[in-house]
This record gives C-alpha cells, sequence and structure tokens, in this order.
C-alpha cells in the first residue's frame, strides 16, 4: 500500500477563522440584518391541516394604523415554471405555492397571507384582522392511510407519474430496484428475517429560525439578506416565484445558525421581496420557532417493510425493501434515495426495491442531512441484527460476509471504485469499545451507514495581496467550517503558513456561482476550485520569476511557496517566495489572482459503522446512551476535528431521532408539539462523549483525497439504538422513537404477552 | 460500444428495455443516441444523474465516453 502524503497544512487543526465572532456575538445571523426605514413582516397561517381558501378579506388589517402592505396568493404569477433541485426534485410551481397558499391551504401552518408593518407587534396584531373564510376538508395524517383507495386527497389533480391514466392519487410516483431472482433467492436461504419499521416525522432542529430582510432599489432590484445554504440557489428560487430574473435579485448570505439541508429551500425570501416592492421599504421577516416547526420542512416520516434470506455461514441470497415516505404537501420525498441507499454496504446477487412518494397533510418535507438514507437504512440494519442473532454470527462477521468492495455493483447501479465499508468494518471488530465486554444489564447495538455524496458547481477565486497574504472568495456558506477547510487546501497547494490565508463568502454578485452548501459537497467540489485557483496562482507566479530571471517559464519549479529554478537550469538566483512575487506584482504585469469555475465529478460515497451500549430503565422506559463510537472513511480528513464534529453532531442528531424526536399530530393534522419543550432534542447532558475513529481512504477524484463526511454521520445511530435497545431488552422494538412511553408500553405489552 | 443500463422508472420510456450499446465519444453523445432510438427520453435523461465507469456525474456533457465504458442512469442526488 502507498504510504499517506506527507502534507504541511492538510491534517492540522487550526481554530476556524470564524470561531471567535460566533461565540463573542460579533458575527451577524439572518436576523441581525437592520436597515434604516425598516419595516416588519409576518405571516397568517392556515388553522386548519386541509381547507379550501373561499375568500380572503384584508380591509380590516388594512384600516390599522402602521399597516402598509396585505398580500395573499393572488399577489403572485401563476404557472410559475421550472424545476428545482434536490432529492425528490419537485417544480417552482409548487415551491410557490408552499410559500403562498393559493386555492387550499395543505397543511396546519401553511401561509395564506403576509402583513409588512412598522413593528413586528403590529404585523401580528394585523394578521389577526384579515377574514379568511375556509372549507374544513378532511385531512389524511398518515402514509399507510394516505396509500389506501379511498384516502382524502392532498390533492385532486395529482396522479401517480407513469400511471396518469388511473385515477388521482396521493402515491406521487413509484420507484423500484430489481436485480438476479429474490424468489429463488429466498429459496435458496437457511434463515429468513422480515419485519415492518417506521420512523416519524422529524425536524432538522436548526438553532436559528429562518430570517431575511429584503430592500427593492428604484430600479426595481432586489437585495436579499438571509440565512441560507445556498445565496445564488435562493437567487434562482425567488426569482422563479416572483416571475423575476436572476439578474434583478441580489442575495447576501449571513452567517448561518444551522442548516442540514432545511435551509437549501426557501419560504420567506419571496415574501420580503414582495412586501418590499409593494411598501417601498426595507422588509425583515423573522420565523418563530413555533413557524419553523409548522411550516418549514421536516424530514419524511416512513413505512418501511424489509426481507433478508441467508445462507447458515451469513451469505445473503436475497432481500427486498418496500419503502412509504410521507412527501408532505407536495411531491418529492427523499425515497429514491431512500431506495439506493437501503442495501448500499452490501454486495448482492438478488433484491427487489420498491419505493412509494405519497402525499400527507404536513409540511412539504425537506432536505436533512443524507436525505431518505436513515429511514431505510435503519430498517435494514435492524434486519440484519435480527438475522445475526437467529444464525448465531456476530452482527460485524455478518456484515463483513457481505460487504461491497472496490468492483462491487452497488445496488443503484454503478460499480464502486475504493470505497471504506471493509475498513470501517474492520477497525470496529479491533476497538476497545467493541472488544471489551458489554456490562450486565447493558445492551450493544451495531450498524452501518452510507451516503453518496455530491460534487456539483462551485467557483473559487484566490488573490495575492501586496505583502503576499492570500484571500480566497467562494460562495458556499460555512456552516461546519468550511473557511479552515478551503485554507488548509489554499496553503497547502502555495506551500505558504495557514495564517497568511484568509476565506470569504462573497454575495450573488462578487464570487463566481456555487450550489448549495450541502450533500458534503463543499469541501470536495468548492476544495477543489480553491485548489484550482491556487494552481492558477501558482502557474502566474512561475511566470512572473521566469520573466525576471530572463528564463523560461518551464525551467521554474514551485517548492515550498518559492519559485525556484528546476534542477539542471544554469542561473545564480535566490528562490523567489510568494511574497516576493506579489511585492513586485506591479512589475511584472499587475495583480496576481487565480480562478476556477468547474461542475465537480466523482465524489466518493462514504460509509460508516457506529456502535453504541444502552441500558433502559424499565420502569420509566427511559433509554441511556452509555457510550457511543463511530467510524468513518472520510478520504482525506483536511481538518480532522471539524470531521470529528461532523460525525459527532451526526451521532447526536441521529440519536435524538431514534430516542425522542417525532411531530405529534392530533386528529385534526395539529402539531401538538411545536416547541423545543415538547419536541425534545438531545441535550449534552443527555449523551456520552462521541468516540471518534477517522478512517481514509482516498478518493481518487480530489487532489487530496477528499470525501464528503457530514451526511453520512446521521445515517447509522437510529438502527445502532435500536438494536442495542432491543439487545437490552431481549425483544424488539421495531418503530422510532424509543421514547419512554414508547419503550414502556412495549415493555408492558412484551411482559403481559 | 459503450454499455447502457436504464433502471426501473426509465423503462416506460424505452418500451422495457433495459440495456443498449451505443457508439458516442462524450455523455453528450450517448443522450443523442438514446434520444435517437426514443424520441423524446431526452428530457427525462436530461433531469437524471448518471454514473460512467462506476463514477457519478451531475450534467456532464462533455465527459469522455470509452468503447468499454459502462453507463448507468440514475436519479439525482443532493443530500442535505
Amino acid at each position: 500500500m502507498a504510504e499517506a502524503p506527507d502534507y504541511r497544512a492538510i491534517g492540522t487543526r487550526p481554530v476556524r477563522p470564524d470561531g471567535v465572532d460566533k461565540v463573542t456575538g460579533r458575527a451577524n445571523f439572518g436576523a441581525d440584518m437592520n436597515l434604516p426605514n425598516m419595516i416588519h413582516g409576518k405571516v397568517l397561517r392556515s388553522p386548519h391541516a386541509h381547507a379550501r381558501i373561499k375568500s380572503i378579506d384584508a380591509s380590516r388589517a388594512l384600516q390599522l394604523p402602521g399597516v402598509y402592505a396585505v398580500i395573499s396568493g393572488a399577489d403572485f404569477p401563476s404557472g410559475a415554471e421550472g424545476e428545482i433541485s434536490g432529492e425528490g426534485g419537485g417544480t417552482v410551481s409548487d415551491l410557490a405555492m408552499n410559500i403562498m397558499a393559493r386555492d387550499k391551504a395543505l397543511y396546519h401552518g401553511h401561509a395564506v397571507a403576509a402583513v409588512a408593518a412598522k413593528t413586528a407587534f403590529l404585523a401580528e396584531t394585523a394578521l389577526e384582522l384579515i377574514d379568511v373564510e375556509y372549507e374544513v376538508l378532511s385531512p389524511v395524517l398518515d402514509v399507510d392511510v394516505a396509500m389506501e383507495p379511498g384516502a382524502p386527497l392532498v390533492d385532486e389533480n395529482q396522479h401517480t407519474r407513469g400511471n396518469e391514466s388511473a385515477g388521482p392519487s396521493n402515491i406521487a410516483a413509484i420507484t423500484k430496484f430489481e436485480r438476479g431472482d429474490p424468489e429463488a433467492g429466498f429459496a435458496q436461504a437457511d434463515v429468513v428475517v422480515a419485519g415492518d419499521y417506521r420512523v416519524p416525522t422529524a425536524h432538522q432542529g436548526y438553532i436559528e429560525p429562518h430570517a431575511c430582510t429584503a430592500s427593492l432599489d428604484e430600479q426595481g432590484r432586489a437585495t436579499v439578506w438571509c440565512s441560507t445554504q445556498g445565496h445564488f440557489d435562493v437567487r434562482s428560487m425567488t426569482a422563479g416565484v416572483l416571475g423575476k430574473s436572476v439578474g434583478e435579485i441580489k442575495v447576501i448570505p449571513s452567517e448561518i445558525g444551522g442548516g442540514f439541508g432545511g435551509k437549501t429551500v426557501i419560504y420567506l425570501e419571496p415574501l420580503a421581496v414582495k412586501l418590499s416592492e409593494l411598501t417601498g421599504r426595507p422588509v425583515k421577516m423573522v420565523m418563530s420557532r413555533e413557524e419553523v416547526f409548522r411550516a418549514t420542512g421536516p424530514t419524511s416520516a416512513s413505512h418501511c417493510k424489509i426481507k433478508v434470506g441467508a445462507k447458515r455461514d451469513g451469505t445473503i441470497t436475497a432481500a427486498t425493501a418496500w419503502l412509504a415516505y410521507e412527501a408532505g404537501a407536495y411531491p418529492g420525498a427523499p425515497v429514491g434515495p431512500g431506495c439506493m441507499s437501503v442495501f448500499a454496504p452490501y454486495d448482492l446477487e438478488n433484491f427487489r426495491i420498491e419505493g412509494f412518494d405519497v402525499l400527507v397533510n404536513k409540511p412539504k418535507a425537506a432536505a436533512y442531512r443524507a436525505p431518505g438514507a436513515p429511514q431505510s437504512m435503519h430498517a435494514m440494519e435492524s434486519a440484519l441484527d435480527e438475522l445475526a442473532r437467529k444464525i448465531g454470527m456476530d452482527p460485524i462477521d455478518l456484515r463483513l460476509a457481505n460487504c461491497a468492495d472496490e468492483g462491487t455493483q452497488a445496488p443503484y447501479g454503478p460499480i464502486y471504485p475504493p470505497i471504506g465499508i471493509r475498513k470501517c468494518l474492520e477497525a470496529a471488530k479491533v476497538h476497545p469499545n467493541y472488544t471489551s465486554p458489554k456490562a450486565e444489564g447493558t445492551g450493544r447495538g451495531i450498524a452501518a451507514g452510507f451516503w453518496f455524496n455530491i460534487g456539483m458547481q462551485s467557483s473559487a477565486e484566490v488573490r495575492l495581496s501586496e505583502d503576499g497574504t492570500v484571500t480566497v472568495m467562494e460562495g458556499s456558506p460555512d456552516i461546519g467550517g468550511s473557511r479552515a477547510s478551503m485554507c488548509l487546501m489554499a496553503a497547502e497547494t502555495l506551500g505558504v503558513p495557514y495564517d497568511i490565508v484568509r476565506a470569504h463568502v462573497g454575495d450573488t454578485e462578487s464570487t463566481g456561482f456555487c450550489n448549495v452548501t450541502g450533500g458534503s459537497r463543499t469541501t470536495f467540489a468548492t476544495g477543489l476550485a480553491v485548489v484550482r485557483a491556487c494552481e492558477d496562482i501558482i502557474a502566474e507566479c512561475k511566470q512572473r520569476a521566469a520573466a525576471t530571471w530572463d528564463i523560461d517559464a518551464d525551467q521554474v519549479d514551485w517548492t515550498d511557496g518559492e519559485a525556484v529554478p528546476k534542477p539542471g537550469v544554469n542561473i545564480d538566483v535566490e528562490p523567489m517566495s510568494l511574497a516576493d512575487i506579489a511585492g513586485n506584482a506591479g512589475r511584472t504585469g499587475g495583480p496576481i489572482l487565480g480562478r476556477a469555475s468547474l461542475n465537480a465529478q466523482g465524489a466518493g460515497a462514504a460509509f460508516s459503522v457506529n456502535f453504541a451500549d444502552v441500558t433502559v430503565d424499565r420502569e420509566t422506559g427511559k433509554v441511556d446512551i452509555l457510550n457511543f463510537t463511530a467510524i468513518q472513511d472520510a478520504g482525506t480528513a483536511i481538518h480532522p476535528s471539524y470531521v470529528e464534529g461532523q460525525m459527532q453532531g451526526g451521532a447526536v442528531q441521529g440519536l435524538g431521532w431514534a430516542l425522542n424526536e417525532e411531530y405529534i399530530y392530533d386528529d385534526n393534522g395539529v402539531m401538538e408539539n411545536a416547541g423545543f419543550l415538547d419536541y425534545r432534542v438531545p441535550v449534552a447532558s443527555d449523551m456520552p462523549m462521541i468516540d471518534t475513529q477517522i478512517i481514509e481512504v482516498p478518493n481518487p477524484s480530489h487532489p487530496y483525497g477528499v470525501r464528503g463526511v457530514g451526511e453520512t454521520p446521521i445515517v447509522a445511530p437510529l438502527a445502532v439504538a435500536s438494536n442495542a435497545v432491543s439487545d437490552a431488552l431481549g425483544f424488539r422494538i421495531s418503530d422510532l422513537p424509543l421514547s419512554p412511553p414508547s419503550v414502556l408500553a412495549a415493555i408492558d405489552g412484551h411482559d403481559g404477552a | 460500444m459503450a454499455r447502457v443500463v436504464f433502471p426501473e422508472h426509465l423503462l416506460q420510456h424505452t418500451g422495457g428495455t433495459r440495456e443498449i450499446e451505443v457508439h458516442a465519444t462524450n455523455y453528450r453523445g450517448v443522450v443523442r443516441a438514446v434520444d435517437n432510438q426514443w424520441p423524446g427520453i431526452e428530457e427525462v435523461l436530461m433531469k437524471s444523474a448518471v454514473a460512467i465507469d462506476g463514477q457519478i456525474y451531475q450534467d456532464a456533457w462533455l465527459e469522455p465516453i470509452r468503447e468499454d465504458s459502462e453507463i448507468f442512469f440514475m436519479q439525482r442526488i443532493e443530500g442535505g
């Protein structure tokens, strides 16, 4: 095996450049923007989960002094065209109707009108004076019920894609994958396990609510300040909803207080622009936590059925998966990636996967870390745990016996390039936390995780100042420490100290196009653009040195941050540093900058293996996590602390979803726990220190071997929790969350059976 | 000849054909060749990702295709 490269900057752990500002309160987030003459916008939301909007009368609200404008669906262009990106896709038209309802309100909290007023309090008061007449309809709130014939239809015009001749249906799309002969495979099996697994609706739980400010100038050009994972996508989506060109909108990203996928879409920005257009003033809109829960993207609740057959030696002979995901009010559940993930770690000859994208009267599902994978892999990894018990095999050995490798045809089609699942399993097998016996009365669970990772479009500019300091300008909002990673890759490429490199996130008019910070793409794709831009700088610096030395540029090497004559070039000169070249730039041709814009391809898939020990209090049903170990292939860890942070954060989010988080609805479709007191995310005292081990199987498609790391960590913890709790109890609880009431009910049911 | 494989959701556009072979030097050429066989499928393929010899690409018109390349169309992935 080749030795790991000897990097100078990559692999070190400097403090992130935005860190001090964020812990001292100096950093500006979405709600921190204030402008002269600014007014405030608020949204009126549907009190019904499913209702026809018969009329909206804003006359009483508009009579209130200090109220400047009221808008509703009628103020927006109809028939918006185009599609939006994301797992489930979706249309700009659906996005527009999700932002502001037209004929029907499709979930409790769906926006039906918005007000701009002098103060936020006045705007809220005015909301109470808007008269909306509804015809209340029956909601459908559960994926199984929604799929039944005769269920209430969320959209009477929705047909199953590819089966438009049939009647309307809540099933928007069906996805299928099949290989080999599953029935023949099951016939060869010595052992077959089958089960149903349900995962509830959960929210991304970012700390910072959605917030934006919009201001139109005299030419009608809008500037939008907002918290987002991708300001270029905010620009295009806002333009699409409003029927404007992207050239009429400039978006300036603030710092972002968490997104996890939920800030790849928009909710407020077109409303703020429209209200600013009508009032001639800047308009600020900030959601409350309750609005965030009721109206912004949760992830899909799901019902998954898994069947796996295997030989006594652990070889899987066949597997099937039936996956039904709630899309919310508009098509686009992440069931496609759920289907493509469910068997991804394994080399299977015979399988069938069916996925259903199902409308229900809940908020439109949005991306959430590894969208779709946690639900389906919770089911498969739980089923494998059952299989290991049935054949009396160590669960890691079972997974190793079926492990995918380089050259394996992935269940979703392509042949895997180098991947790290086997190394992760082997590392888990010898990890001290796994080799140590579990304590009496505890349960241990293990599971694998996976995410594809993506590349997509990124741009970067690198500029040399006259003293040789380096400025990196990029368009990827920094959520997880990406400025530090960009600086490290720039320092490594240029051969200069990290301390002289600064990274900045530019707005839509000051830097080149970048897709969202999401899909674990930023360190890979924007990092690739930064490396290419630095190579541009090096080429120019070699040219300048060559011109100074009266030799050809191809006679110059770049070594440790200096231009030097190549070996054998017979001239007597001192090496020329980056600072030397920058200082003389005016004399040798002018300022030096490098740039790169690219559509990065070949993002390497990331696999993980997690395990944990738990106790279950049989009197209260409370689950305590005693220890948790996360092992993941990162390709190359540019900044190991931030890779570990992603692994730890994903573990905690996954455990929160597994143990407590769920949307609780009443029969009318009203969410009853729309706040952090009742929707319980994990707090520090709930968690042990998350142990991490980074595996490095470099991605051959990146100059430093980077794979994305942010998505995969949330995938395995769901099944880890299920498997550990089942081990502790001696029987399986298939559905999440494993909250005290659910666990207690399961214990009572099992003991009473 | 490069081998092109269609997933289940594209079979309605290919009349059930799961696999064909095409001559093309880049991905754009593959899409054109497939569209020549099933006119109109290009619109669907443009919304798909593709795996070329194991690597996943999105919007990769100019990606080179070898004579023995394997091309799998697949659903687009983004992530959170």
